[in-house]
Formats: structure tokens, sequence, C-alpha cells
């Protein structure tokens, strides 16, 4: 009973793993840059959401805005600082996206003091829990696994089945060749990042409303944890990414279960660098062939 | 015209030469009575050292105002350390050279440390306002107590002794879970003075789960003490990681009545949700809705001072001085002003501080009540000293 506790807990840390994975590993198999920014990206929707809620708005009104906040703020650094180095070494790029996650945390710091703020997180989910025999389940877990479920389903269709996402999956297999046969590789990359940070956005509310505290550097830790989860599924590969994400939640929560919870990060690393020395493309990152 | 320049202003040095030895020469020792105060009153510290000299100033201007000690003016020596230790020796001595019979600091636990050693030479009675850490009156390795070092605050690990017998004794607590940062001295220490405690009164700790510092999720550790359904859980750690771990333990299903420690302060400003930790009772050194006539006299002077609340360190400042003026006293009316004398009157010290009555164990440390704040109807209530 207490393992299907733990598990429900893992499934829930997991899910919010996954979704904050899959914007890692959509970015890398298309322009092949490791957006470290992408963390950063997660806080700046946290923090969108906190001003509208304090403001006493509507919640909906205040997820519909941060979600369109983190795209257009993803868009905006794509354009900005990612675009003009398309054709620079992988190196620039990496380099400069570890500059725009350290200019975002530091930014927040400047407008919103390094002091936490709490996330009102029960007018978005209220506090209630589900009791099944001995196992509890709170609101909050049953709304992450199914938002979660319902999210990757809808990146599944959009990528399988629609005109971009084959577009999608044109430009990550050959950039020049997508070129050639006329795709938009320009508005097709931009389209990713803001399908990937979407999904950051949607990951940044369910976050907030399990761990109900905003800080400047809130998204460093959940970013690297979720850059983990991308390359333990194989960086590039999306159904990789999910398998990833709930990979390391499980991974956490057990170690946590067992009584070695300060151990959890040092576990979460340890996997890194297991995967990188075992197996460097992770769970599903070679026997892909349309990677996104 | 350079000759006659020079030769001013060698008349203007010597001028400046003779003032000051007839400054010296004027003042007459015996109507006074030198303390020093060494505190950071600039830096990154200096908050903290700022609320600490205004409580002492705050005591000092009280007791002149009344006629000082037997007639004698208490003249309050200030030395600026900045939070740095090796300032803070140089102020030491800086004192002891000025001739202070005592000195009330210093402020954050390092510099004390160091000028604690530095103290062993000479002896020279003093007090610390807020230095919290045992090391201060205490050398672990050689097992030497500093009897020349006092301090008016409580040291860690006795929140966690005082908050163990409060929920078995006042609150009836039957069983208990720990839930502790193994990253800080400060949460480890209390942690495992609340579990010796327990155990020795007979309250059954069910549960002992840590994290490590920094840690946003306790789900795994909450959902294993949910489990074992203890009535109270002790979580002794600061107010961000407290609204963090409120949310979870109420997602995890666990019902126990919250137990905290002084690092609670302010916890109600990041909570989501008073109704998290609604019941929950936390310690703390002071509280400005303590309704002893002690703290509202000493509120009511201090506002009108400095015009605003005074924080835990000003009351515990205002403390360190009464203790300290106290055993002056008394040695003054001995008509034996010396280190000795005014430290075997500070170890006797028995009296009523604005934090709680005062008196030393055999470490310096006060044995003192701690003030409970008990959350309820989503706000801080004083609920008493325990």
């Amino acid at each position: 009973m207490l393992l299907l506790s733990q598990l429900i807990n893992g499934l829930q840390l997991g899910s919010i793993y996954a979704l904050v994975a899959l914007g890692y590993s959509m970015v890398y198999g298309i322009i092949m840059l490791l957006n470290f920014a992408h963390g950063d990206i997660i806080m700046a929707g946290g923090y969108i959401a906190v001003l509208i809620l304090t403001a006493g708005r509507n919640p909906v009104l205040a997820i519909i805005l941060a979600i369109i906040g983190c795209v257009l703020l993803s868009v905006l650094i794509e354009k900005v600082a990612y675009k003009p180095l398309r054709s620079a070494p992988r190196i620039s790029l990496l380099i400069t996206a570890i500059g725009v996650s350290l200019f975002l945390q530091n930014m927040a710091q400047l407008l919103f003091t390094a002091n936490a703020r709490s996330f009102p997180n029960t007018v978005v989910i209220p506090a209630i829990n589900f009791r099944i025999g001995s196992i509890n389940i709170s609101l909050t877990a049953l709304v992450t696994i199914v938002v979660t479920i319902i999210s990757m389903i809808c990146l599944t269709l959009l990528v399988q089945k629609t005109k971009m996402g084959k577009a999608m999956r044109a430009v990550s297999e050959d950039t020049d060749a997508a070129k050639l046969m006329g795709i938009n590789v320009n508005s097709t990359i931009t389209f990713t990042f803001a399908t990937g940070s979407t999904l950051a956005g949607i990951g940044s509310i369910l976050y907030c409303c399990r761990y109900p505290l905003v800080s400047p550097t809130m998204g460093s830790l959940l970013g690297l944890k979720a850059f983990v989860a991308a390359v333990l599924g194989g960086i590039g590969s999306i159904p990789g990414a999910m398998i990833g994400g709930l990979a390391i939640g499980f991974a956490e929560v057990l170690v946590s279960a067992v009584g070695l919870s300060e151990w959890t990060d040092a576990v979460v690393f340890a996997i890194l660098i297991i995967v990188l020395l075992v197996k460097p493309t992770g769970f599903l990152g070679r026997s892909m062939q349309e990677k996104v | 015209m350079k000759r006659i320049l020079s030769i001013i202003l060698a008349l203007v040095l010597m001028l400046a030469l003779f003032s000051a030895c007839g400054n010296k020469g004027s003042k007459k020792e015996s109507d006074t009575i030198k303390v020093g105060l060494l505190a950071p009153l600039t830096g990154d510290v200096a908050e903290y050292g700022i609320a600490v000299a205004n409580g002492v100033r705050l005591y000092t201007k009280e007791l002149n105002a009344k006629g000082g000690i037997n007639g004698k003016t208490i003249e309050l020596v200030e030395y600026d350390e900045e939070g740095d230790a090796a300032k803070a020796v140089l102020g030491y001595n800086s004192l002891v050279d000025q001739g202070v019979v005592a000195i009330i600091g210093d402020v954050t636990t390092g510099p004390t440390v160091a000028v604690v050693s530095e103290s062993q030479a000479d002896n020279t009675p003093m007090i610390t306002a807020s230095a919290t850490a045992a090391a201060v009156t205490y050398n672990e390795e050689t097992g030497q107590v500093y009897e020349n070092m006092f301090r008016s605050c409580f040291i860690d690990p006795f929140q966690g002794e005082k908050m163990a017998s409060f929920a078995y004794e006042e609150l009836g607590a039957k069983s208990a879970a720990v839930l502790y940062n193994n990253g800080s001295d400060y949460s480890l220490g209390v942690a495992n003075a609340f579990i010796a405690k327990a155990e020795e009164i007979g309250l059954e700790i069910i549960a002992t789960e840590s994290y490590a510092d920094g840690s946003q999720d306790f789900q795994g550790q909450l959902t294993n003490i949910a489990a074992k359904n203890p009535d109270t859980l002790f979580v002794p750690d600061y107010y961000n990681v407290i609204a963090l771990v409120a949310q979870q333990a109420n997602a995890a299903g666990i019902t126990a009545r919250m137990l905290g420690v002084d690092g609670w302060d302010t916890v109600l400003d990041v909570v989501t949700d008073a109704s998290l930790i609604e019941g929950a009772y936390y310690c703390s050194g002071y509280s400005t809705q303590d309704t002893r006539e002690e703290v509202q006299t000493f509120l009511e002077a201090y506002k009108a001072e400095y015009n605003n609340e005074p924080n835990m360190f000003a009351a515990q400042g205002y403390d360190a001085a009464m203790i300290l003026y106290a055993a002056i006293a008394k040695a003054d009316a001995d008509g034996k002003l010396d280190n000795e004398t005014i430290i075997s009157y500070m170890k006797a010290t028995d009296m009523n501080c604005v934090t709680g009555h005062v008196t030393f164990d055999e470490f310096n440390n006060p044995n003192k009540t701690a003030v409970i704040i008990n959350v309820s109807n989503g706000g801080a209530k004083y609920w008493g000293n325990y």
C-alpha cells in the first residue's frame, strides 16, 4: 500500500519532468541545441501566474497567460539569441543558452527580488484528498497526471498527423533537404520552440501547484533534472523524453522512500553519468527514426 | 612664506597634542564605569548588529537616567567590527585597552568565537545577545567551558528539548514524527535534541525522515510518515521550507499537528494557505504579543526611542545589558569591580528579563522560558511562555 502511494508520487513528479524534458528533446532534435534556458522559462511562467493570481484574477486567465508568456519569451529568445548563431559552431549556441539562462535568473532577481513568493496553489487546484483504502491521492497529483497524459497525446497527434508536424520531422531529419523541399525552416524552428514552451508553461503551473514557492532560481535544478530525463530517454526522441521523465520521477521518489532522501539529487545525476558512459543514446535515442 | 607656514603648522599640531592631553586629564574615572559594545554596525550583518546595539543603548540610557550604578554613569564604548572576525579581535583588544570592565558582544557566531578565545588571556567578562552556537561558551575538543562568556539568547538544541516537553505535557502528544534538514547544523541539532528529550520523557518517535539542504520535494518522506500516522509532526527548519512541507504534508494525507522552531517566524507570510498549518505551535525567543509587563514596558520605550518595533535581536541586546549591569552593580557595591567578581555575579543571575526569566547553566547558557506561538484562525497568536 505504501509502495503504491509512493508510485503515485513518482508518477506525479515524473509527469512534470516529462513535460519539461519534452521541450529539451524537441529543441535538441531540431537544431542540436541544449537549451539550458528552458528551466528558466518555467520560472518565468511561474512568476506570470503568481502576479496574475495575487492580483486576484481568474485562475484560468492566469494559466492561459502564463502559457502564452512562456511561448512569447521562448520565441523571443530564439529570435534574438539563437537565430543569429544558426550557422555558428554548436558550442557557441550552448554557451549562449547558458548565458540566456543566467540572464533570465538575474533579471527575475532584479524585478522580483531574491525572496521566494508563495504561489496561491489552492486557487488553481483545491487542496482535496481522495482516500482509497489506505492510499491517499491528492487532487493535485490526479490533475498533474491527467493533464500530462492529455498533453502528450496532443503532442503526438501534432507531430504525427499535421503538416507542421511533418515539417518538424523533416527539418530534424535533414535541414538542407527540407529547405530544398520548400519547407520554411525558420518558421518550423520557431514553431518547435513554441510547442516546447507551451509544455513548459503547463509544466510550470503543475510544478507550482505541487511546490508553491516561486523564486528566480527555481528553474535551474528542475531544468537540469529534466535534461537528465531527456538524455536518459534518448535526447531528440519524444517518447524517450516521456519515458525518461517518468523514470527519473520514480527513481527520486523511491530513493527517498527507502530512507536515502539526502541522496535523491546524487542519484539523478549518477544516472546521467551512467547513461553517458554505458548508453549515450539513452533508451530510445538510436532506434527512433523520426527525431523531432 | 614656506617657513612661516611650517611654523604655523607645527604650532597647530602642538596645540592639538595639548588639547588631547587636556581631554584625557579632565575626565574623572571614578564617576563612570566603561562597558564595551562590540558589534557589526556596518557591513553584511549590520542588521543584527544595529538591532542588538539599539537594545543595549536603550537599557544603558534608561539605567543612567535612573541614576546609573550606585551613582556612577555607564559609559558605553562602541566598536564596529563590520562582521569580520579579525576586526572583532582588534576591537576586543582596543576596548580592553580603553579600560572597559566588561564587554557586550559579539553578535554573530564566527567573530564571537574568535573573540572568546582571545579573551581567555585576560578573562574579561562578556555576554553575547545573539550568538547561538554551542562553541561560543564551550570548547568541545578540550571540554573547557569559557567561564567569562555568557549569552542572553538560547542555544539551538534548547528549542528541540522545549518543544518535545511542550508537546508531551501541554498538548498531550503520544507519538511524533521528525522531518529535518540533514544539511543544516541548526535543523540537525534541534531534531537530535527533540528526539533525545522525547525518548527521555516517553513521547514515542515513530518516524524520523530527513532531506538534503535545498530540497523542494518531501513527498517520499511524508508518505512514509503518513503511513505511520503520528499525532505530531516536528519540522525544525526555516519558513520557506515549511511552506513547501505544509503543502505536501496535506497532499500526503497527514493530519498530525505540526510543531516548529524559531525559524518558523514569518511562516504565515509564505504559506499558501494558512489552514495548512492551522493548529501548529512553534517557539521563539520573543514575541511582541507577550503580555508580561517587562515586554510591554520595553516595547513602549523602544518605540519611543527608535520609532519602530524591536525585533528579537533588540530584545536580547536589551537583556544582555540588563544581566551584565546587574552583575556590575553588585560587584561595584562590594567595592570589587574586577573580572572574577563580575563573572561570579553573572553566573548567579536569577532575574526576569524581556525574553524570559534567566538563570545560567554550567555552560553559561541561559535556562529560560521560550515563547510559544500558536497558529490559530490563520494568525500567529501568543500562547504563553513555556
